[in-house]
């Protein structure tokens, strides 16, 4: 067990790693699929078998996707973006270091967690999908309500900010073709019939 | 449901969790170049705080952290969708989608 840790532990630094530091933006939408489908099995290995799922499916199948398309719509130009990584490069590296070695020491000096080891989740021989509904549905109810509310003005965001109206497009308006009246557009004429007998 | 055999201590978590976090920091900082970049390390930091928050779940036998996980992802998947909406109205009005760019509200 310890073996597949470091495995999916190395696999998802090696790959955050290259999303940071490649240059073509695809590779590193890829690189991201990786390092999300590596901690799904991390997941599994804590013995949260539903959020691994969740992450796969919410991540590599709608996010990394969405990031798929917007890379490739948007068209960039590699050798545009190449002559830009050095002028941030030493004040972002000690940045980073100031965090790491900070995040380091206040989690290896946690005496709470330093000999125990985690087990998994089984109070009643419920399943984990089981434990998460019957918490999820009952406690934080109202958190769940509002997590939705989140995603409806994402979506509604999402399309009004890319809703583009061109002019010069030939498109349907309904009202106007429901509103339409018998009087507005048919005119009755008597023609005179000339050639009677 | 899932037994293990052999546990796995939580400090390699949360050292992951560490590393994961500052990996994704340091993408903030360096790729000034493309927002994008910039938008694929927050959806780092997000999956190290997740990652985190599993470890502690299952360490202290509480589902509650599990449960966080979820509203966490629900947040990056809202926060994903309107990034890239706005990326995509920013390149429609700029032609480019570099950080340097962004100067218009400079006053």
């Amino acid at each position: 067990m310890n073996l597949f840790f470091f495995l999916f532990a190395s696999i998802t630094v090696l790959s955050a790693i290259a999303v940071i530091s490649s240059r073509n933006p695809v590779h590193s939408v890829l690189f991201l699929i990786l390092a999300f489908v590596n901690s799904a099995g991390l997941f599994v290995l804590a013995g949260a078998e539903f959020l691994a799922m969740i992450l796969l499916i919410v991540y590599v199948g709608a996010v990394a996707v969405l990031f798929l398309f917007v890379v490739m719509m948007l068209n960039i130009s590699l050798e545009e973006i190449k002559n830009q990584v050095k002028k941030y490069f030493y004040s972002g590296l000690f940045v980073g270091l100031v965090l790491m070695v900070e995040l380091f020491f206040s989690f290896s000096n946690l005496d709470l967690i330093r000999n125990k080891n985690i087990e998994v989740i089984n109070n009643k021989n419920l399943t984990n999908t089981h434990l998460i509904g019957s918490v999820m549905y009952t406690e934080y109810f109202f958190v769940f309500q509002l997590s939705g509310c989140i995603l409806l003005v994402a979506m509604i965001g999402a399309i009004v900010l890319t809703l583009r109206r061109r002019e010069g497009v030939l498109r349907q308006d309904i009202s106007k073709q429901v509103s339409r009246k018998k009087k507005d557009s048919i005119e009755l004429i008597n023609v005179k019939n000339d050639n009677a007998n | 449901m899932l037994k293990m055999t052999m546990p796995i201590n939580p400090t390699y978590f949360t050292l992951l969790s560490a590393l994961l976090f500052s990996i994704g920091m340091l993408g903030i900082f360096l790729n000034r170049r493309s927002i994008i970049i910039i938008l694929m390390s927050i959806e780092l930091l997000l999956l190290s705080v997740n990652i985190n928050l599993v470890a502690f779940s299952a360490f202290h036998q509480n589902i509650t952290g599990q449960i966080f996980t979820m509203f966490v992802l629900t947040v990056a998947a809202a926060e994903a969708a309107i990034g890239l909406a706005i990326l995509v109205v920013f390149f429609r009005n700029k032609g480019s989608i570099k950080v340097e760019d962004t100067q218009q509200l400079k006053g």
